[in-house]
């Protein structure tokens, strides 16, 4: 189990640093990412001005990256988290009220799931136009049904226990013991969910920007790999790079996921 | 089959009710749009004067209610009529009849790969958790999982089409070629080898995971010591017992899955250009049409709910306690 703690170790150091980039992007890519700052299609390596060298008008590679950093983490958390809310309200209410209410939420959840994820993601983008705050929406529309059914299962579980039963001839309300006895007990399953939540989030936005609907105004990696392809004999590098970015932000994601699930199993 | 058709117009009528959620949030969701098709029509055709406006927003029935139109929607689609696409001026039921086959044919292919492969390779980690060859097989599929297939797509472009120029850069077949038969075939078969293997190699990490972890799950279930003490042979026990029993959750992850594969195949055929139902639902976005938009939801849920039930059915062949009732 020595090799599963290193690499929930790897994850968290490689998400630190990712983290810091982001939040002190001005500071080590000054100016506008998207303003033309040299000559253009410069390769990686080749000018010390431009470490990973400038794209097909002259953009700084680098600058890119990193303020892309930004816009890829501030739109995963933000939809992980609002999907992770949202899905365990959803199953927490389901699994405690059971009946009707129960059986219309679980079928709701199931339509969710039927449209694919990205394609929800892609027509609320199309209805909003895109922007930080929709994106975050759109995409956590259809990333919220697994925490809603873990949460619902757990809350099945626990809603005979004898600590509800005591909740209840302490007179408390039924949504108050809902939500702040079994919720709470409930949430260690769903949060080990958290981690596929932020992967799939990030892995949406990429693909979202990669076609054009993401935040015209912010630099994204998915829009640089985008605007690579165009130049793709020429200068392969330019949509490599902000993948291998992509790759290594949404595998730390997965290296802490797991340490996670593994802690939860042992405590279990 | 009496029993097997009976299966299955049970589980559709059942399915009706998650449809009926998913055509009333998609319908009501593509509503809020700010501008109608109408609106669309003119930013691509040009100016037109109010008159002509108002009397097309008639025509197409957009001076309604939106109540009164979801009315219409509803019986038009009882007859199987899903509107009019405004960007390809046809009606959207032809539009996605002509796309739907080759997404399905890129994603059957994309998932038995990934199912088999990812199977296979899952067993030969799973066979001896913690070994040299476990440990090898899942930090390369963590590593995979994390890779954005369209990404994938591109490098394996960069590699094999501009590089080294074994295979063709997009499309679903040569343009023109004039080629009939088996050498079509062929010819289809060669341009779907990068997008397959995009689409395939991200899943196939997936079943991989989920084949190994529950076979180490296994492992520790009392029943093996049994086996071993009867003396069966390792491989035996391995294949016969260990992965037979391993396999079911990666059968169930299979219509699920389908969902994500459609979702992926948006990005995968716009990257390598190819005409199918993914690249639609893009276009359908881009030229602000509505109707195809709401037609490619309503049709890839329909998709995504026949794939669980096909799954469901090979369910039942594997495991004899979940074989159809009556």
């Amino acid at each position: 189990m020595r090799s599963s703690g290193l690499e929930a170790k790897i994850g968290i150091a490689l998400l630190l640093v990712l983290i810091l980039i982001a939040l002190f992007a001005p500071l080590i890519a000054p100016g506008d990412p998207l303003a033309i700052s040299g000559e253009a299609m410069l390769r990686p390596f080749a000018s010390e001005a431009h470490l990973l060298g400038t794209d097909r008008l002259g953009r700084d590679v680098l600058a890119g990256l990193v303020h892309g950093t930004r816009t890829t983490l501030l739109v995963a958390f933000f939809s992980a988290a609002a999907a992770l809310v949202v899905g365990s309200a959803v199953g927490t209410i389901s699994g405690f009220l059971g009946g009707f209410a129960d059986t219309v939420l679980m079928r709701i959840t199931e339509a969710f799931q039927t449209v694919p994820g990205f394609l929800l993601a892609l027509a609320a983008v199309s209805v909003t136009g895109p922007s930080v705050p929709t994106l975050i929406f759109a995409i956590s529309l259809g990333n919220w049904t697994q925490a809603a059914r873990v949460t619902r299962a757990e809350v099945l579980s626990l809603r005979e226990r004898d600590f509800v039963a005591a909740a209840r001839t302490m007179g408390m309300r039924p949504l108050e013991i809902a939500f702040r006895e079994i919720l709470p007990n409930a949430f260690g399953p769903t949060a080990s969910l958290a981690a596929i939540s932020v992967a799939t989030a990030i892995l949406i936005e990429a693909a979202l920007s990669f076609l054009g609907f993401g935040d015209p105004n912010r630099v994204t990696w998915g829009s640089m790999i985008a605007e690579g392809r165009t130049v793709l004999r020429a200068a392969p590098y330019l949509s490599i790079i902000p993948g291998i970015a992509l790759v290594v932000t949404v595998l730390s994601v997965h290296l802490i996921g797991r340490g996670l699930s593994r802690t939860q199993r042992l405590q279990s | 089959m009496p029993l097997l058709a009976s299966f299955f117009l049970k589980r559709l009528i059942a399915a009706l009710p998650v449809l009926f959620i998913v055509l009333v949030g998609s319908f009501f969701l593509l509503e809020a749009a700010s501008g109608d098709a109408v609106d669309a029509y003119i930013a691509r055709s040009g100016a037109m004067d109010a008159e002509q406006i108002a009397q097309m927003r008639t025509e197409w029935g957009l001076d309604k209610s939106p109540l009164n139109r979801f009315e219409a929607y509803v019986s038009a689609l009882a007859h199987g009529d899903l509107g009019w696409s405004t960007a390809f001026e046809r009606p959207v039921t032809s539009v996605i009849a002509e796309r739907l086959p080759v997404t399905l044919l890129l994603m059957s292919i994309s998932t038995g790969l990934a199912f088999f492969a990812g199977s296979l390779l899952g067993v030969i980690a799973g066979a001896h958790p913690g070994s040299i060859r476990d440990r090898i097989l899942s930090t390369g599929s963590l590593a995979l999982y994390a890779v954005p297939g369209f990404w994938l797509g591109l490098v394996l472009i960069v590699i094999f089409a501009v590089d080294l120029r074994w295979l063709p850069i997009g499309g679903i077949e040569s343009i023109a070629s004039g080629k009939t038969g088996f050498a079509r075939l062929g010819d289809i078969a060669v341009h779907l080898v990068l997008p397959v293997s995009s689409l395939a190699m991200v899943y196939l990490a997936l079943y991989l995971r989920l084949m190994r972890d529950r076979m180490a799950e296994i492992w520790r279930d009392p029943f093996v010591k049994g086996l071993e003490a009867r003396g069966l042979t390792r491989r035996r026990i391995v294949w016969r017992h260990v992965a037979r029993n391993a396999i079911l959750p990666a059968i169930t992850m299979l219509g699920w899955q389908s969902a994500a594969m459609l979702g992926g195949s948006v990005v995968v055929e716009s990257v390598f250009s190819i005409p199918g139902f993914g690249r639609l639902a893009a276009e359908a976005v881009a030229k602000r049409d509505t109707p195809l938009l709401l037609g490619v939801l309503l049709c890839s849920a329909v998709t995504v709910i026949i794939a669980n039930l096909l799954v469901d059915l090979a369910y039942g062949k594997l495991d004899p306690r979940v074989r159809i009732g009556r």
